[in-house]
């Protein structure tokens, strides 16, 4: 077992966003917990930043992890009252009884 | 040694949440593996030297986020075994992107790029070693960073309007509180005086 | 007298029609008509002022630029002013024909619902040829030369719910086109040659490349040869010679005035002009002076032929002006440019007048062109009529009229030029002379005695016209007069103050006119009146004899009434076969391969692939993700590769 670098990170962080990008697929019914994948997706991008910033030994990642942080919180308020409304309107939270965007 | 120890401990762990919060069939759990994910994921952050961002991940996300997922889950009335539907259908395609993005991923860290005689180590904003996490990151957040700093909070800003303009609705056939008029009343028209004879009502 | 002068003359016709062609209609009828009218009328004063200056004092020429128009690499054009004696001349005769026509138009038009768009269209054609005959270049020429052919394709069609008004205008304006091309040509062979379109650059160095040739179409050919038959093709086109002409009978379905200005004194003898002003190179030549030569004589005697039979009392006129242009060319053609324009000056009044008197008839008439509809209506157009015979009587070339000393002067000098050319030109023009005579007095008498032939009610309504009209030609009538003696001096050479190149030592014609023979300088008054009272004999004393003559010349009328059948002509051999290959190139290439392959076939594999790939926009937000997530591993796989 080798000394951990950033190396071990950033495979952790591809891994998390694997399987992210799995959970959207399989729950690709469930708004909500399409939501939560992304925020999964998110956290594996914060990883990336945090351990290059790190290993890099620059403070910046840190901040720009901070920002993203900030997006998240805005994201997932916005989207959860989407849902609310979606629910409220439609009775459903079914993502593919929405195909709206369909021309 | 010990914090090699402690990388895998919580690596292995966060990623078993992980795949918990896309698998489990209860939302509810979802969010509870959520939670546990984010909880690794902060000592990730503290092992690493990222103290503040570690204890913000629990505030924030565990605190806030994850909390208003429990929170909108409980307050929709929805048969979430259905939503779970075709779950098993979509299971080979999803697990086939997952695995290939993962392959290409690994390979792409792997191919040496990002080794460490390739890191640039003059960088711009050197982390300071006689200070603490947060104080570095306070030294550099209100001075250089300052304008994306407030750009953030008129986001959360943007975001906490947006939500409520979203869900707000006027319903029909309530009673509410009308404070211009109320405070508009005069002492005239709310206050009558009546006198009243013993032994007689008012009416 | 400063250039700014000249610069007026030749601005403000387009200022005014600007002006009323812009606002005509806010300024209403009269206004638009006076104010075209004193715009051009301040320019023939102006003009009379610059003919004083330049050709009665005999100041120097006066070369001006306005401003750089084109510059780019060798080539060098300016818009400016070229003004010497052959300018004047024409500037003369332009704005006077072209004032007169405008007052005489006020009341020709009256009963005409768009007058304002009338005026500015002559107008702005007075200024186009004022550009043409001031301008210091060939470029600048060639502006003029192109805006008279539009100017005279909008008045030619200036009746546009008439079908055959229509047809006229483009008839005029395609056949222009098609002599334009030689002009266009001249210009580049100058360009060339000369390195520089400027007249005065040509000039100059006309001499030095006396002997060089160049490739043209494979074929080596002297410069100037080719220089001065391009030239001269162009000059074909606007001047209305032989095969290039058919454009011009046409052209009278335009408003008589319009006829008068354009059709018969000014734009078309555009073509004159520019072998007068280009006199220097022609005299460098042999050939193209011979051809010059034989154009003018083939279309004087050609034209007159036709001008013989026909009924249309401005086709008549109009033949005529066809056949005094060729007298014109063919004058050129033994170098007596001076005749040329001396001829053209004089033509240019008395056709104006000839023209206007016609319309003056119609008019009356209640717009009839048959002269076999007319007749006897001398008493009820006592000024008319008198006009008319001072017209004719210049044209038939009687003394003291302005067109008998110009057309003696030239067929004196194709005698005089002593080669067997110059004796076949004398012959053939004094034919033609006897031609002319007959057919306008031919006119003349068709029209105003004999009797009525038209309907009661027409010949009832008949009056003379309104003194806007008649005065016009009034004034027209003395030009015709006195233009003649006027213009004696400019059968010398020297007067002309070497705006007009001759080489006296070679062409001695004109130099030695005045010493021909006494029956050589008769023989033309002689035919003339021949011609007039062999007319008065046939319709006048006795009537039947023309049909008589017409029954027994049989071939020789339906000849000259079908006018050598050139429209057939060229309809079969040219119009046709374009007309049918056009059609097939529509139908089969542009049909059938370029929009099928092209606009049509491009919308179709466009439509093809649209429904193809149209359910790929499926409206679900995770097939648009998944799509994403592919393109990022795309992405990765070609980062890493």
């Amino acid at each position: 077992m080798q000394d951990v670098g950033l190396t071990h990170f950033l495979i952790l962080a591809a891994t998390l966003f694997s399987i992210g990008v799995v959970g959207i697929f399989i729950n690709r019914k469930n708004i909500i917990l399409v939501l939560m994948c992304i925020e999964l997706m998110l956290l594996s991008v914060n990883i990336n930043f945090v351990a290059f910033s790190t290993f890099a030994g620059d403070i910046a990642g840190q901040i720009f992890s901070f920002f993203i942080l900030t997006v998240a919180a805005a994201e997932v308020s916005i989207g959860l009252a989407i849902v609310t409304v979606l629910f409220r309107n439609r009775g459903s939270i079914e993502i593919e009884q929405s195909n709206l965007m369909k021309g | 040694m010990f914090p090699d120890l402690m990388f895998y401990v919580f690596a292995s762990v966060m990623l078993i949440a992980a795949l918990g919060v896309v698998t489990a069939k209860n939302p509810i759990f979802s969010v509870l593996f959520l939670i546990l994910t984010f909880l690794n994921c902060s000592g990730l952050f503290i092992l690493m030297g990222a103290e503040f961002l570690g204890l913000m991940l629990v505030l924030v996300y565990v605190g806030a986020i994850a909390v208003m997922f429990l929170f909108v889950l409980m307050t929709i009335d929805i048969d979430f075994a259905m939503l779970k539907e075709g779950y098993a259908s979509y299971m080979p395609v999803g697990v086939l992107t997952g695995v290939v993005l993962l392959v290409e991923l690994i390979l792409a860290v792997k191919s040496g790029l990002f080794s460490s005689d390739h890191l640039i180590t003059q960088t711009a904003m050197p982390i300071p070693t006689d200070t603490q996490n947060i104080t570095a990151i306070g030294q550099v957040l209100f001075t250089d960073y300052l304008a994306p700093f407030q750009l953030a909070g008129m986001v959360l800003l943007v975001a906490m309007i947006g939500a409520i303009v979203l869900t707000f609705r006027r319903r029909e056939g309530v009673k509410r509180q009308n404070i211009t008029e109320q405070v508009l009343r005069t002492r005239k028209e709310a206050v009558e005086l009546k006198k009243v004879k013993s032994g007689q009502g008012l009416v | 007298m400063p250039s700014g002068m000249y610069f007026t003359i030749v601005l403000l016709p387009l200022l005014v029609a600007t002006i009323v062609g812009l606002f005509g209609n806010r300024l209403g009828d009269k206004a638009s008509m006076w104010i075209t009218s004193g715009g051009v009328l301040v320019s023939m004063l102006l003009s009379l002022v610059g003919f004083m200056e330049i050709a009665v004092y005999g100041k120097p020429a006066i070369e001006a630029t306005l401003y750089e128009w084109i510059a780019s690499g060798a080539l060098s054009v300016s818009f400016g002013i070229y003004i010497d004696k052959l300018t004047v001349l024409m500037l003369v005769l332009v704005t006077v024909v072209s004032s007169m026509v405008h007052v005489y138009s006020i009341g020709y038009m009256a009963d005409d619902p768009s007058k304002p768009r009338f005026f500015s269209y002559l107008s702005l054609f007075t200024f186009m040829m004022l550009a043409l005959v001031t301008a210091p270049n060939l470029v600048q020429l060639f502006l003029g030369w192109e805006g008279v052919g539009l100017a005279s394709y909008l008045l030619i069609g200036f009746w546009h719910h008439k079908e055959s008004a229509n047809a006229a205008s483009i008839k005029a304006f395609l056949v222009n086109r098609v002599a334009d091309i030689g002009l266009i040509l001249a210009m580049l062979v100058a360009f060339a040659v000369f390195g520089s379109v400027a007249f005065g650059d040509i000039f100059a160095s006309a001499q030095s490349v006396a002997g060089q040739s160049m490739n043209f179409l494979g074929m080596n050919v002297p410069v100037l040869e080719l220089f001065a038959l391009l030239l001269l093709f162009g000059a074909m086109g606007k001047s209305a010679q032989i095969g290039l002409h058919t454009w011009l009978p046409d052209a009278m379905e335009g408003p008589t005035p319009v006829s008068a200005l354009i059709h018969a004194a000014t734009m078309v003898t555009a073509g004159v002009f520019l072998l007068a002003r280009m006199s220097p190179v022609f005299e460098l030549t042999e050939i193209a002076l011979m051809v010059v030569a034989w154009v003018g004589a083939l279309t004087a005697i050609f034209a007159a032929i036709i001008g013989l039979t026909q009924t249309d009392i401005k086709r008549v006129i109009a033949y005529s002006t066809c056949s005094q242009l060729g007298y014109m060319f063919f004058a050129c053609g033994v170098s007596a440019y001076s005749a040329a324009m001396f001829h053209l000056f004089a033509h240019g009044f008395f056709k104006a007048l000839l023209f206007l008197s016609a319309g003056s008839v119609i008019h009356a008439l209640h717009h009839e062109q048959n002269l076999f509809k007319m007749g006897g209506v001398r008493h009820l157009l006592p000024i008319t009529y008198g006009l008319m015979w001072i017209g004719s009587l210049a044209l038939a070339g009687i003394p003291p009229f302005a067109g008998f000393f110009s057309k003696d002067f030239i067929l004196e000098s194709a005698f005089m030029s002593g080669t067997q050319t110059g004796y076949s030109l004398y012959i053939i023009g004094t034919i033609a002379a006897f031609l002319t005579a007959f057919y306008s007095f031919r006119v003349l008498f068709l029209a105003f005695h004999g009797t009525f032939n038209g309907d009661k009610e027409t010949f009832d309504n008949a009056h003379e016209s309104p003194f806007i009209m008649t005065v016009p030609m009034m004034v027209l009538a003395v030009g015709a007069i006195a233009a003649g003696m006027l213009g004696l001096p400019m059968m010398d050479t020297a007067w002309w103050n070497g705006s007009i190149v001759i080489f006296e030592n070679i062409h001695v014609g004109v130099v030695e006119a005045h010493n021909s023979p006494l029956l050589i300088k008769l023989l033309p008054l002689i035919v003339a009146i021949a011609g007039i009272s062999l007319a008065w004999l046939m319709y006048i004393k006795r009537r039947g004899l023309a049909d008589k003559m017409t029954k027994a010349l049989d071939i020789l009328y339906s000849l000259s009434f079908n006018k050598f059948y050139f429209d057939e002509i060229y309809e079969a051999i040219i119009v046709a076969p374009i007309r049918s290959f056009s059609k097939f190139l529509w139908q089969k290439g542009d049909v059938e391969i370029i929009d099928r392959f092209g606009p049509d076939g491009v919308a179709e594999l466009t439509r093809r692939i649209s429904v193809t790939i149209r359910p790929l926009q499926t409206g679900y937000v995770y097939h648009y993700a998944f799509v994403i997530i592919l393109g990022m591993l795309a992405l990765i796989t070609w980062l890493m590769v």
